[in-house]
């Protein structure tokens, strides 16, 4: 390792471990923060209103600029932190409150009432920081702060509020958390058992301007809907209970700001927002492309393994079907191949699979290679063939297919049916099944040699 | 008055160029707005940020071809992402353009920062554009001194008609009803990608010049007001075109003489125009005759006095059924007692029953007119004939048909009344033994 990396690794190592007692503060604040708008956005999320915050953040320019008209007007500090915020927190019940206006009493849809919102409030806002300007320059930098956020001003007590409102926030998500989860997914069922939807639905959104707010100090005005949206988008990928879903939006969160804070403070020139943001974004990849629940990874294996298990269960059909019309106990790979219309390699590979998983036994003449099924190959391929027939009947009886169309039908859903739908539909069609277990084929059974009529297996 | 610095040359252009921008977002903006997608404009305006950041590291300065070419790029890329997360990763669609804006924009930001050493690129002027200094850079065509955002906008602004009237037909069917269209073979998928195109294209060339907050409000705003007073698609990309054009036209005006009214400076235009089409907006809300908030309250309104009459007219006629002779007052009162109506209310309905000769005064007491008796049995046989076919043809109760009839005789016309006549049988008594006036009883 040179030494400039080392410094540099040192630097981050230090800003990771909180060793400096400032950038421990704002590190703090800001990590809780992620968690606070992870547990928040995640109602959001599911709610689907993951956008509101966005408006509700643009939203609180002019109300910032307007506080400090009136501080400087009534001759108090213009910048002083808690009357800009105190600005903010009105303007975005403000926004609120117009969403919801327009939405309902204005036959407005959300979409459009969102982006209203925030367009035409930010549009004022900056037209107000134009008189601003020209009331004294520099008062203006630090109202301009707040649209990109800036963490380096940040003052102990700044991350104490941080701290005070998202412990805050996160102790109502727990405390309202079944009634929440209860207007995320079910808002008739919860009006029915007397949980009024537009009190936690106003409830909601005083969360979520209170992680707005505190946030935009942070991450500034247009990034922090990320710290809303993000975390929670992420925890879908992870898991479908929405507890633990919290949770984990709530970890993904404080991860992301943490690290992104930290290495914000390991150099000059990089903005803290914007970094928060971006470790936010690759957490979601990891979690795009790892997530238990519905990563990309996961559904590719589960993929592969159900293809996998068709592939094996096909092989089995079809040796079954050519012992069954043959009068020998073993088969040809060409027998098989032919049977299902594969090529002679994928039938090496489906029968492969099948003597690895000690269902079929190979015997390898001068003809070529021979199969026959094992006891629990036997099993397992009655099953399969029983499940298969006994789709042909019901779609032969209930759907009315043709005879000669129901084997295609059957090959895509046989490996689909439950053993709860299999007993159905071996009730519905008892007086073919009743004696023997296996149900005679509906179509004549056909190999490229030789065809003729199935019957019970012997 | 404080002189003001109005200057035809200078704000003709800047007016032109804004009202070129709000036209050209508007249009495409109607179609977000119809797909639910409003939000769109917002992340594309944003997610813009990195390939412009991009553009400008690599060639070093603001206009050029490449910066925009990485613009489109980077809007493109947000199109299928997004795209992309909700189809495939099953995320929520507002959630999925939440993720990608925000991540692209935080990673424009950075290399904004940490790449340009010169403040020329700052990651304000994304946000705010400079419409006022578009004057200032003008190209001259045909002899013409013409700025040269006004040329790029006023192409887009072509480009975005030619598509809209070229495929029309598919926009529409696949705004409206996206499975029509696909049975109809119009792919509505690519009509998604077509608008998608539309809207980055014009995002890039709009906020190059004057910045993403004027994009993002004329792509939503001028294009709802326009759908609440709509009747159709084409009306619509009309009074979104109109109110566009109201925006940016105002929104300067405002920008320059407001401020000089209070004694400041002019602010930016593109805010003050935001702030003009959102003022539009809530016109619309408000007045719109066609469902606006005055509209509707008017119209509740004059029903709630045109029932509160009839129940005065009705009322009195049961008091002369019972030839009970009856003053203004006890009239009122008994109105008042039956569905209380406020003291006002049935003094301003007397006065006006009065006028209309319906009911005329006698010494102290009221009488019906001959007019005012024909109406008064007219709803009382209404009044009874529900509560008949209430209590027979739907088995409530005689003792709690009352209030409902209350209701439904004012709702009842002549054909309405017929059928009832025919379902119930044309009785002679109501469930309460009183007699059904018939329909030319006075």
């Amino acid at each position: 390792m040179t030494p400039s990396s080392n410094d540099a690794f040192s630097a981050l190592l230090d800003v990771l471990l909180l060793v400096n007692w400032n950038t421990r503060v704002v590190v703090l604040g800001v990590t809780m923060l992620g968690a606070a708008g992870g547990m928040v956005g995640t109602f959001m999320l599911l709610r689907k209103r993951a956008l509101i915050g966005d408006a509700v953040s643009h939203a609180t320019l002019p109300g910032i600029v307007i506080a400090f008209f009136i501080a400087t007007a009534l001759g108090a500090e213009g910048r002083s932190m808690g009357i800009l915020l105190a600005g903010a927190l009105a303007a975005g019940l403000v926004a609120i409150g117009l969403i919801q206006f327009l939405s309902q009493v204005g036959r407005i849809s959300q979409d459009s009432a969102l982006g209203i919102v925030l367009s035409c409030f930010f549009g004022t806002g900056v037209a107000l920081l134009g008189i601003a300007q020209q009331y004294s320059t520099a008062s203006v930098a630090g109202l301009e702060s707040f649209i990109y956020g800036k963490t380096a001003s940040m003052l102990a007590q700044d991350a104490a509020l941080i701290a005070v409102v998202a412990g805050g926030s996160g102790i109502i998500c727990l405390l309202f958390f079944k009634e929440l989860r209860l207007v995320c997914f079910d808002t008739q069922f919860a009006q029915g058992r007397g949980i009024s939807t537009l009190s936690l639905d106003l409830l909601l959104m005083g969360l979520v301007v209170a992680v707005v707010i505190v946030g935009l100090q942070a991450v500034g005005i247009v990034l922090v809907i990320a710290i809303l949206v993000i975390p929670a988008a992420a925890a879908r990928f992870w898991t479908d209970s929405t507890g633990r879903m919290v949770l984990i939006a709530a970890g993904i969160g404080a991860l992301g700001a943490w690290l992104g804070t930290a290495i914000s403070a390991t150099a000059p020139r990089l903005p803290s927002g914007a970094l928060v943001v971006l470790a936010l974004g690759g957490l979601f990849t990891l979690s795009l492309l790892f997530g238990r629940s519905r990563g990309l990874l996961q559904q590719a294996i589960l993929l592969a393994r159900r293809n996998r298990r068709i592939q094996r269960e096909h092989a089995l059909r079809a040796t079954m079907e050519c012992l069954e019309v043959g009068s020998d106990d073993q088969c040809s790979l060409q027998a098989v191949a032919d049977r299902r219309g594969w090529e002679l390699n994928q039938a090496r590979r489906g029968m492969s699979a099948l003597v690895r998983e000690g269902m079929a036994l190979e015997q390898r003449r001068v003809e070529g290679a021979f199969f026959k099924l094992t006891p629990s190959g036997t099993r397992a391929a009655r099953e399969v063939v029983r499940r298969h027939r006994l789709w042909e009947h019901y779609l032969i009886r209930h759907a009315r297919f043709d005879s000669g169309h129901v084997d295609r039908g059957a090959d895509e859903l046989e490996h689909l049916l439950p053993p709860s739908i299999l007993e159905q539909l071996e009730s519905e069609l008892s007086e073919q099944t009743a004696p023997a277990p296996l149900p005679d084929s509906p179509h004549q059974i056909t190999t490229k040699d030789q065809s003729m009529t199935g019957g019970p297996p012997t | 008055m404080i002189e003001t610095t109005w200057n035809l040359f200078f704000d003709g252009w800047i007016i032109a160029v804004a009202a070129t921008c709000a036209v050209a977002c508007a249009l495409p903006g109607c179609f977000l707005v119809l797909r639910r997608q409003s939000m769109m404009g917002d992340a594309l305006s944003h997610a813009v940020l990195p390939g412009i950041a991009i553009g400008f590291l690599l060639t070093g300065s603001r206009a050029n071809w490449i910066m925009f070419a990485g613009a489109i790029v980077a809007a493109l890329v947000t199109v299928f992402l997004t795209q992309w997360l909700s189809q495939r990763a099953r995320v929520d669609r507002g959630a999925a353009m939440g993720v990608v804006f925000t991540t692209l924009f935080a990673l424009g930001i950075v290399l904004i920062v940490r790449g340009a050493d010169s403040v020329e690129l700052e990651p304000h002027c994304v946000l705010y554009g400079a419409l006022e200094l578009t004057p200032l850079d003008l190209v001259s065509l045909g002899g013409l001194l013409i700025p040269q955002a006004f040329l790029v906008l006023i192409s887009v602004l072509i480009i975005n008609l030619l598509i809209i009237i070229l495929f029309f037909k598919e926009l529409r069917i696949s705004s409206f009803d996206p499975e029509l269209a696909q049975s109809l073979g119009l792919k509505p998928n690519l009509m998604h990608y077509v608008l998608m195109a539309m809207t980055a294209v014009t995002t890039v060339a709009a906020f190059e010049s004057v910045g993403s907050i004027i994009v993002v409000a004329m792509l939503v705003v001028p294009a709802s007001a326009a759908k609440l007073m709509a009747r159709n698609l084409t009306e619509m990309l009309v009074f979104a075109t109109a109110l566009a054009l109201g925006a940016a036209l105002i929104g300067h005006y405002a920008a320059v003489q407001v401020p000089h009214q209070l004694g400041f400076g002019s602010v930016p235009t593109s805010g003050a125009m935001a702030f003009i089409a959102g003022m539009l907006l809530v016109g619309v809300v408000i007045l719109n005759p066609r469902g606006g908030l005055v509209a509707t309250m008017r119209a509740r309104w004059s029903f709630f006095m045109q029932t509160t009459r009839e129940d005065l007219l009705a009322l009195a006629w049961r008091l002369e059924e019972r030839e009970t002779p009856f003053t203004p007052l006890e009239l009122r009162t008994q109105l008042h007692a039956a569905r209380g109506a406020s003291g006002v209310v049935t003094r301003l309905c007397l006065s006006r029953l009065i006028s209309k000769d319906l009911l005329v005064r006698d010494h102290t007491r009221l009488k019906l007119t001959v007019n005012g008796r024909n109406q008064a049995a007219k709803l009382v046989r209404s009044h009874r004939l529900w509560e008949a076919w209430l209590a027979r043809a739907a088995g409530i109760a005689p003792d709690h048909v009352h209030d409902t009839a209350m209701l439904l005789e004012h709702v009842t016309d002549g054909r309405m009344l017929d059928e009832l006549m025919r379902e119930t049988g044309a009785p002679e008594i109501d469930p309460h033994g009183r007699p059904i006036p018939k329909p030319h009883d006075s």
